[in-house]
């Protein structure tokens, strides 16, 4: 086998590389900018929270639906970690939360949850999802891991979300240095940046529109012409990898294969709409991402309210996510104008988004209503929001409830190194087994028979279900004085709540007669009922 | 605006009859045991992931300059050549067709996979089912306690239910020859009984005030479907243990091969459609050497399924489908590599009661020409298949959001139809 020629130049590579690095590190200091302060009580968010509310309240009484009665407070309170932390409460945190006496609880929790690390580690993950997709790439140019991290320290910042967005479109340097360009990486295939993706993904992450089929045809049904996707593509053309990392190079100009006279033609960047929204200066991925973050632009903010609306209720407010009819005019009597207009307004801060929609009425629903018991009415309950929407939990919330519920305390960034570590590896294979639900995370599925079996067979639950002396089953049995305590405490582990008469009738059994000490087994079975039950494993 | 599937569609089909009552249809021994053309029908489709080259599969212009180095070799129906890399199929050739003038309009990955697996483009307003999927929905259930539709191998862009539902999505075994996973409960009777009833219990109580949603989420029908599937003797459709080595080896020893013949012992258990996947051919630099690695995995264990359904008198039941998402240019770029073609492509199709021998359509062997003779829609290979299947293709459905849908748009292609 003779050597590649490119062999004798590897040692001039690398020098070049770190010489990179080097210059790179010198050229960006410190972030520049600081994050956005401004504290946000709930106060603040009363007015905004009581005119969407008022929305849905007109839209149940139009459609004449009664909406569902409020859910227990502790089911909302699950509700929120599992959306803000990805996974149930911990026995701790109910514990504190019930010993909270003090008006507006909820509120104040979700300023808590929020404030806690957890949110911006597992809302990262779930937002960079939309930004560079669920496939691994190419390891040596693309960083899942900085980019998750980078973006995770964005949010605990809480930086503007149009400053994020700016950065992620028009950020240079390494991917590992700068890891916002990660974004631009990881359409890297073979070295060459696909610019097709690239228009793509900004434009149904940031504006909720797909235009990608316009990259070979008009759009079926909506305006976008061929022309435009070309232009958007276009915008991406100076972007190169390069020693220091992603670089804009003003030399290049972009060119398709015209597929009627099958020459190359040269395309100039463009925008689709708007074009007086693009500044003057500034290289053409920062133009492109000031047009996507225009105040004026309203399809950036109702794209973010409707993609937000659906990480909290796990199905968006427009469906798909990514392909919303867009409306000419705002109107206050549309939600995501009414919620986009407020996100604007106050600086595009996500944390702010986040505690108005999960302060209003309709989040706090219950997920029972005799729509559901009839039939009469479902599909207007479901339309109309009248009923929290039960959605199935995603694989890393399921491995991720199981752990919590395994154990009695917080899993956090102060829990024990082993029970992080542990976490890490049992979330990423209990994913791959459960079966991940790739870019479409946000589509309605029931379970399958091959995650029934994990969740009754597999090893996973196993580990979870039995106890030890270290785990939630194990502490319970040795620890819980007398039958009734020791199912309770079971039912609040597992399933945020209390069993009501006819369950603790049918699990009690199981316990009775037998030694406190002795119960081991009987605590892991009724562990393995509560894993398996539709309960457990579905957000309601 | 609101649309959601599976809400809609299972509050219009409260009554599926999900609930505690789940039961499955005594076992039909006969199933397994019946032959020839009275055999209920099955769909094995062999998909080749990532849109295989029609050039160097089954439509070689070779000595032409959009041939490449691919030459070509005769087959068993007489005056035509398929590529070199199929000696095996070449000698099978006779007993299924070709089509080398399939047409469709989408050629991106995932838009051509949806147009290829279920006949219709992509639509923002429903999904269809896959093409096992309706399989699955349509045809009698043979009463198997295994999954009725089975997917064998990787692939990025899984076949769905759709708007049937996701029980009828395929079952996936990710490595075609080893068992299921997750199959035995690991503790007694006795306490898997008692785990049971307290689930029954727990389940129960959540019900109430969300019956309708509850029975939506298939959790007691997958719970229950899994318990029978776990204590089933059929389970041994999916083990290789029970075929000789020399069967196994003249399919391949790669997961593959394994697939093909996993593939023939669920249809011979009266599993209704089963796909298997072949990745990498998406070769948009260096074809030649992608196809030819990959082809040569092809070519035995195609051939030796054909030849087993044969001889086990099980191909005149089993309709066979080889394809992938589209095809690939007839023009060669510079890395060596054929892009993205939809237009003009090919695919082995045969068995199930299909005319066999028969080779519909032709490509411009200079590439000038986009458009094939003979085009064939893809919505028509679909009705045929459906058709020989004995689904009425023209069956409407409703869809979640109450839109009549058709099985199928298309009309059986006349020349691939018996009598």
């Amino acid at each position: 086998m003779s050597k590649p020629w490119w062999t004798p130049f590897l040692p001039l590579t690398i020098v070049a590389g770190v010489l990179g690095l080097v210059a790179v590190a010198a050229r960006n200091p410190i972030r520049r900018e600081l994050p956005d302060q401004a504290a946000v009580s709930p106060d603040d968010q009363t007015g905004i929270v009581l005119a969407a509310d008022r929305l849905l309240s007109q839209l149940w009484h139009q459609a004449g639906v009664e909406p569902a009665v409020p859910a227990d407070e502790l089911a909302v309170l699950r509700r929120l970690s599992l959306a803000l932390h990805g996974s149930i409460p911990s026995l701790e945190e109910m514990r504190l939360f019930e010993a909270d006496s003090g008006p507006n609880r909820l509120e104040r929790w979700t300023e808590r949850l929020l404030a806690d690390r957890r949110f911006a580690d597992y809302f990262s993950v779930r937002l960079s999802r939309v930004y560079v997709g669920a496939d691994d790439g190419q390891f040596i140019l693309f960083r899942r891991d900085r980019f998750n991290n980078w973006l995770a320290d964005q949010l605990q910042e809480n930086r503007p979300y149009d400053q994020i967005v700016r950065d992620i479109l028009s950020e240079q340097g390494l991917w590992t240095g700068m890891p916002a360009t990660n974004f631009i990486t990881a359409a890297a295939a073979d070295g060459i940046l696909d610019r097709n993706e690239l228009a793509g993904r900004t434009v149904r992450a940031f504006l909720g529109q797909r235009i990608d089929c316009a990259q070979c045809h008009n759009h079926p049904f909506a305006e976008w012409k061929q022309s435009q996707f070309e232009g958007l593509a276009a915008c991406f053309a100076q972007a190169q990898v390069s020693a220091v990392g992603i670089e804009d190079n003003p030399e290049l100009t972009y060119e398709v294969d015209d597929t009627m006279t099958l020459e190359k033609r040269k395309v100039d960047p463009a925008v689709p709409f708007h074009a007086e929204w693009l500044p003057a200066e500034g290289t053409q991925r920062q133009r492109l991402a000031a047009w996507v973050t225009h105040p004026e632009n309203r399809r950036f903010e109702r794209a973010t309210v409707n993609r937000v609306w659906g990480l909290l209720y796990s199905k968006p407010w427009i469906e798909p996510v990514d392909d919303m009819p867009y409306l000419e005019t705002y109107s206050e009597n549309d939600l995501l104008d009414l919620l986009g207009g407020d996100f604007r307004e106050h600086g595009y801060d996500l944390k702010r988004l986040i505690g108005v929609i999960t302060a209003m009425q309709a989040y706090r629903l219950s997920s029972a209503h005799p729509a559901w018991e009839s039939g009469e009415q479902a599909e207007v309950v479901e339309k109309t929001w009248a009923a929290f929407p039960m959605s199935r939990l995603r694989p890393e919330q399921v491995i991720g409830s199981m752990i919590q519920a395994a154990t009695l305390k917080t899993a956090d960034r102060n829990s024990h190194l082993f029970l992080r570590t542990l976490r890490l590896l049992r979330e990423i294979d209990f994913v791959k087994e459960y079966g991940d639900l790739g870019d479409n995370e946000l589509t309605d599925r029931a379970g399958t028979i091959p995650q029934a079996l994990l969740r009754m067979n597999g090893r996973f639950s196993r580990e979870m279900s039995e106890a030890n002396l270290a785990n939630a089953s194990g502490r319970i049995s040795a620890m819980a004085p007398g039958t009734e305590r020791c199912v309770e405490l079971c039912f609040l582990v597992c399933l945020s709540r209390r069993p009501t008469a006819e369950e603790f009738a049918a699990f009690a059994p199981s316990l009775e007669g037998i030694p406190d000490n002795d119960r081991g087994t009987a605590v892991g079975d009724i562990f393995w009922s509560l894993f398996n039950s539709p309960e457990f494993s579905w957000n309601h | 605006m609101f649309h959601t599937p599976l809400t809609r569609r299972s509050v219009l089909q409260a009554a599926a009859g999900l609930g505690l009552s789940f039961a499955i249809p005594p076992l039909d021994l006969k199933a397994a045991d019946d032959r020839g053309p009275q055999r209920k029908k099955s769909l094995i489709t062999i998909w080749l992931s990532g849109g295989p080259s029609q050039l160097e599969t089954w439509d070689p212009h070779p000595g032409t300059k959009i041939g490449g180095p691919t030459t070509a070799i005769d087959t068993t129906i007489p005056g035509v050549q398929i590529a070199s890399h199929f000696p095996q199929t070449a000698a099978q050739l006779q007993h299924v067709s070709l089509i080398r003038s399939l047409v469709s309009k989408e050629g991106d990955h995932e838009r051509g996979v949806y147009m290829l697996k279920t006949g219709y483009r992509p639509d923002v307003t429903t999904v269809h089912p896959a093409l096992g999927s309706i399989a699955m929905h349509e045809l009698p259930d043979a009463g198997i306690e295994i999954p009725k539709f089975i997917a064998l191998g990787q692939q990025p862009f899984s076949s769905r239910g759709g708007y049937l539902g996701e029980q009828f999505d395929p079952y996936h075994i990710y490595e075609p020859g080893r068992n299921a996973q997750n199959l035995e409960a690991g503790v007694p009777a006795e306490r898997q009984q008692r785990r049971l009833k307290q689930l029954e219990a727990v389940s129960q109580s959540f019900t109430r005030g969300r019956k309708l949603r509850v029975e939506q989420t298939l959790h007691q029908h997958t719970v229950e479907a899994a318990l029978k599937m776990m204590s089933s003797d059929q389970l041994k459709a999916f083990q290789l243990e029970h075929e000789t080595a020399t069967v196994k080896a003249a399919y391949g020893d790669n997961s593959f091969a394994r697939g093909c013949l996993v593939a023939r012992r669920l249809v011979e258990q009266g599993v209704r459609a089963v796909e298997v996947s072949l990745e990498g051919f998406d070769a948009h630099a260096d074809n030649f050497t992608a196809h030819e690695i990959r082809c040569k995995i092809l070519d035995p264990a195609l051939a030796m399924l054909i030849q087993e359904l044969r001889e086990r008198d099980l191909l005149q039941s089993t309709v066979v489908l080889v394809i992938g998402e589209f095809g690939r240019t007839p023009n060669i770029n510079p890395l060596d590599g054929r892009d993205h073609w939809p237009t003009g492509f090919s695919c082995l199709l045969g068995g199930g009661g299909l005319q066999s021998g028969v080779v519909i359509g032709e490509t411009d062997p200079t590439g000038e020409k986009k458009t094939p003779t003979d085009p064939i829609e893809v919505k028509d290979l679909f009705a045929t298949i459906l058709h020989t299947l004995g689904v009425d293709y023209t069956r409407e459905l409703l869809t979640p959001i109450g839109r009549p849908m058709k099985l199928s748009e298309g009309h059986p292609i006349a020349r691939l139809i018996n009598g």
